[in-house]
C-alpha cells in the first residue's frame, strides 16, 4: 500500500512536468473524447463504494459517478473507477489520473484552496464517531481517557482525534496504520480499545468485517462535522458546474418525488420545475453545456438521492443508517437543492 | 610525448575522426541534455502548481502538525509544528536503523559462523534460517511478526505477569524503570568512564603482550570497570531502590517504560531478515580465506576459537565490509516499510503530513534528502571502516 501510494505520489512528480497543457480547463473535452469519465474512489467501505461479488464497484460514491457520466455522455455505465487510498486521492486527481474524486471526502477549507480542488456539494453528512468493544463497558466518549486508538493515517479524523482529545484535557495512544485492512484487523485483535472514523464508516465496518457485530457498540457522541461529496480539480469551471448539478438534480428530484421508475412519465408533468429539471422545457442543458435531457438520464440511470441513499445505507442494508441530518430540507434534514432555473 | 608528436606531425584530422575531440563533444552533450531535462521538469512542475494554484515551498514546517504520534524520542504533542513531527520521524527511523543493524550484525555473525560449524544440526539449521528469510518478502515477515504480537498475546487485562511490574500483552511489553534520581545520572557519567578506561587500559595491555609476551587479565579489568564503576556511584549516590511499576489503569498500563508491538515487530523483522543476509556474506568471507592459513595457526598450537578470531576473522573482514555496508543501507531503507504496521518512522509521519497539507513534492524531497544523507553516513563510516582493517602488506 505504501509502494502504491508512493508511486502515485512519484507519478505525479513526473506528470506535473510532463502533462502541462492538460489543465487548460478541458476535463469535459477530454471526458467526451475519451468516451469514458474516470472516477477516483475507495479502495473498499461497504455502502460507500466496494467492489461486488463480481468486482464490480457500488455504492453511494460510485452512483454520484455514475450520474456525472449519465449526464455528461448520456451512458452511466461510461464509468472507469480507479481505487484510491486515502493518500493517494488528491494527487490522483491534481495530476489528472482521475476526473473526479468520489470517495467520502471531506470538505474542508485548505483542500478547497490550498489542495488546488473545488467541492461539488455535499452527498453525505457524516460525523466522526468512536467504536468500542461492548465488554469494556464505556458509554461515552469521555471515559476514554487513556484509551489507545486505531486510526487510519492523512485524514481528518487524525486531526479531529487530537483535537477532541485535548479540548477535553484526555490522553491517548494513538496507532496509525495507513491500510484499511490492516487497520481494522489490529482493532479487531485487540491492539486498540477504540476504533474511530466517519459514524456511517463504522457502521460499515462492525456490520460487515466484525467477526460478531454485536459485541462492538459506536458511542453517541460525533466529535466532528464531517460533510463528505465529489470533488474536482481547479481549472474547470465548466465540468465543476456540471458535477455540482448533477448532485443538485438528484437531490431535487427527490424532493419532487421523481423516481427510477416514474422518471419517464415525469417528463409530461405540468409542474415547471420539473419540467425544467427534465429538459421538457428546454434550456438547462444548454446553460450547462450538455443535451436537454442530462437530469433525466442521471435520475432513470441511479435514481433520486433518496433511493440512492436507501438503497446502498439505509436501514435495510447491512449499514442500517437513519436519514437524519441527510434527509431533505423539507423533512427537518439537510438536503437541500438549488433551484434549477 | 610520443603520441603528441605523432599527431602534430600528421595531417590535423576533423574534430570528428579524433577520438578525444569525440569523448569531449558526447560528453557535453549528454551533461547538456541531463541538464536540460531537469531544468524543463522542474519550471514545469513549477508552472503547473502555479496554474493550479497549489501553494509550495517549505513554509508549512512551521504550522501546528495537529496529530499525534505515538512514540517519540522528544517531546512531541498535537501542539508542535510539522518541522518537529519530521523531526520525530527522523529520530524514529534512526533509532529503529541503529538498533537494527547492531543486532543483524551480531545474529548474522553466529548465524554465517554457525553454517561452517562441523557440527551437523547447527549447519543445517542455519541453513534453513538463511533459506527462509532472505526468501520471503520482508513485508511478509512483518506482516506475519506484528500478527504474532497482536493475535497470539492476550489483552492488558489478562497481560501475562512473568515476575512482578513485567507486563507482556498486545499493547507491548511494559517493564518497571527506576525512579529518576540523582544517583543514575551518576551511575550512567560512571558508566562511560568505564567503557573509556577499559578501552584504555585494552590498548596498553596489547602494547605490553606484544612487548614482553605477558598477558593481562582484561576479561576482569574491563568487567570491574565497567559493571564496577557504575555500581559503586549508585552506592555512593544513597542507592536508591524505588521503581516506577507498570499499573493497569481503565485501559492501559501506565509508569515504566513500554516497547510497542509496532517497535518490536519492526525491529525484530528487520533484523532478523537481513542477518540472513549478512550470515551468508560472513560465511563467503571465511571460506575465501585460504584453508592453508587455519591449519598454519593450528600447527602453531592455537585452539580453533582464537584460530578464528586472530587468523581468519581478521582476513575475512577484508571481504565482508564491503557488502555488509550494502546491507545495512538495505535495512536502513527498509525501515520505511513501518508503514505497513504503524511504526511512526519518517515515510509514516511524511506521508500523514502530505496528505494534510498537500504538499507532496516538498515532503517527497525531505524524504529523498533524509535516506540519502543517512545512507551517505553510513557509507562513509564504513569506508573508513574497510580502509583501517585494510590488509596492511609488508
Amino acid at each position: 500500500m505504501m509502494i502504491k501510494s508512493m508511486l502515485v505520489a512519484a507519478t505525479a512528480l513526473v506528470a506535473f512536468g510532463a502533462a502541462a497543457p492538460a489543465f487548460a480547463g478541458e476535463s469535459l473535452d477530454a471526458i467526451r473524447e475519451r468516451g469514458s469519465l474516470i472516477c477516483g474512489v475507495n479502495t473498499g467501505l461497504s455502502g460507500f463504494s466496494a467492489p461486488d461479488s463480481e468486482g464490480v464497484y457500488a455504492g453511494l460514491d460510485v452512483d454520484v459517478c455514475h450520474a456525472v457520466a449519465a449526464a455528461i455522455l448520456g451512458d452511466a455505465s461510461a464509468v472507469e473507477f480507479v481505487a484510491l487510498t486515502a493518500q493517494q486521492r488528491f494527487t490522483a486527481l491534481q495530476s489528472g489520473e482521475v476526473d473526479i474524486l468520489s470517495r467520502n471526502t471531506t470538505w474542508t477549507l485548505t483542500r478547497d484552496t490550498a489542495l488546488g480542488l473545488n467541492f461539488a456539494g455535499v452527498t453525505f453528512y457524516d460525523g466522526q464517531g468512536f467504536m468500542v468493544p461492548k465488554e469494556l463497558g464505556v458509554t461515552s466518549a469521555l471515559e476514554l481517557s487513556g484509551a489507545t486508538v486505531c486510526v487510519q493515517p492523512g485524514t481528518t479524523t487524525e486531526l479531529n482525534l487530537a483535537d477532541y482529545f485535548r479540548a477535553n484535557d484526555m490522553d491517548f495512544d494513538a496507532v496509525v496504520i495507513e491500510s484499511f485492512e490492516e487497520v481494522n484487523a489490529a482493532y479487531f485483535a485487540g491492539r486498540c480499545d477504540v476504533y474511530t472514523t466517519d459514524a456511517s464508516g463504522l457502521a460499515s465496518i462492525r456490520s460487515t468485517v466484525a467477526p460478531n457485530p454485536d459485541d462492538h457498540v459506536i458511542l453517541p457522541e460525533l466529535i466532528s462535522k464531517e460533510p463528505l461529496g465529489p470533488v474536482v480539480r481547479h481549472g474547470d469551471d465548466e465540468f465543476f458546474d456540471i458535477v455540482k448539478w448533477v448532485v443538485f438534480a438528484l437531490i431535487e428530484a427527490e424532493e419532487k418525488g421523481i423516481t427510477q421508475a416514474n422518471v419517464e412519465e415525469m417528463l409530461g408533468s405540468d409542474d415547471p420545475t420539473i419540467a425544467r429539471l427534465l429538459g421538457s422545457t428546454e434550456g438547462m442543458g444548454e446553460a450547462l453545456g450538455l443535451s436537454e435531457d442530462w437530469a433525466y438520464n442521471a435520475i432513470s440511470a441511479v435514481g433520486n438521492y433518496g433511493e440512492i441513499f436507501e438503497r446502498h445505507v439505509g436501514v435495510d442494508t447491512s449499514l442500517g443508517l437513519e436519514r437524519g441530518i441527510n434527509d431533505l430540507w423539507t423533512r427537518g434534514g439537510l438536503m437541500y437543492a438549488m433551484p434549477a432555473r | 610525448m610520443a603520441v603528441d608528436t605523432t599527431v602534430n606531425s600528421a595531417p590535423r584530422a576533423s574534430i570528428w575522426n579524433d577520438p578525444r575531440g569525440r569523448a569531449i563533444i558526447y560528453q557535453v552533450l549528454v551533461v547538456g541534455g541531463v541538464v536540460l531535462m531537469f531544468w524543463y521538469l522542474i519550471s514545469n512542475t513549477m508552472e503547473n502548481l502555479q496554474n493550479q494554484q497549489i501553494a509550495s515551498g517549505f513554509g508549512f514546517l512551521d504550522r501546528e502538525a495537529g496529530f499525534e504520534i505515538s512514540e517519540s524520542l522528544i517531546d512531541f504533542s498535537a501542539a508542535s509544528n510539522y518541522g518537529s513531527a519530521f523531526l520525530v520521524g527522523i529520530l524514529n527511523t534512526f533509532k529503529v536503523s541503529v538498533l537494527g543493524i547492531a543486532i543483524a550484525t551480531i545474529l548474522g555473525i553466529l548465524i554465517g559462523i554457525a553454517r561452517l560449524s562441523s557440527n551437523w544440526l547447527v549447519a543445517k539449521l542455519a541453513m534453513s534460517y538463511v533459506e527462509l528469510l532472505r526468501n520471503i518478502p520482508l513485508l511478509l515477515q512483518l506482516f506475519f511478526w506484528y500478527g504474532v504480537i497482536t493475535v497470539s498475546l492476550p489483552g492488558p487485562r489478562e497481560a501475562i505477569n512473568p515476575l512482578p511490574g513485567v507486563f507482556l500483552s498486545n499493547r507491548g511489553f511494559k517493564v518497571p524503570v527506576p525512579e529518576a534520581h540523582f544517583a543514575f545520572t551518576m551511575a550512567g557519567v560512571a558508566l562511560v568512564i568505564g567503557v573509556i578506561a577499559t578501552y584504555v587500559v585494552m590498548r596498553w595491555a596489547k602494547a605490553r603482550q606484544a612487548r614482553t609476551g605477558q598477558p593481562f587479565p582484561m576479561l576482569a579489568a574491563g568487567a570491574g570497570l565497567i559493571v564496577g564503576l557504575p555500581v559503586l556511584a549508585w552506592l555512593l549516590g544513597g542507592a536508591p531502590t524505588t521503581l516506577d511499576m507498570p499499573e493497569l489503569g481503565r485501559f492501559r498500563f501506565t509508569g515504566g517504560i513500554t516497547l510497542t508491538p509496532e517497535f518490536a515487530a519492526l525491529l525484530f523483522g528487520l533484523a532478523t531478515y537481513t542477518a540472513a543476509f549478512i550470515a551468508e556474506i560472513v560465511r563467503s568471507g571465511i571460506l575465501a580465506v585460504s584453508y592453508g592459513q587455519t591449519e598454519a595457526a593450528s600447527a602453531l598450537g592455537l585452539r580453533k576459537g582464537l584460530v578464528l578470531r586472530l587468523v581468519v576473522l581478521p582476513q575475512a573482514l577484508r571481504v565482508i565490509i564491503p557488502p555488509t555496508t550494502s546491507q545495512y543501507l538495505n535495512l536502513t531503507k527498509n525501515s520505511s516499510l513501518a508503514v505497513a504496521i504503524g511504526y511512526p518512522d519518517l515515510v509514516h509521519v511524511g506521508n500523514t503530513t502530505l496528505n494534510q497539507t498537500g504538499q507532496a513534492i516538498e515532503a517527497i524531497s525531505i524524504f529523498m534528502a533524509v535516506y540519502l544523507s543517512l545512507s551517505l553516513a553510513i557509507s562513509a563510516f564504513m569506508n573508513w571502516y574497510n580502509q583501517r582493517i585494510a590488509l596492511v602488506e609488508r
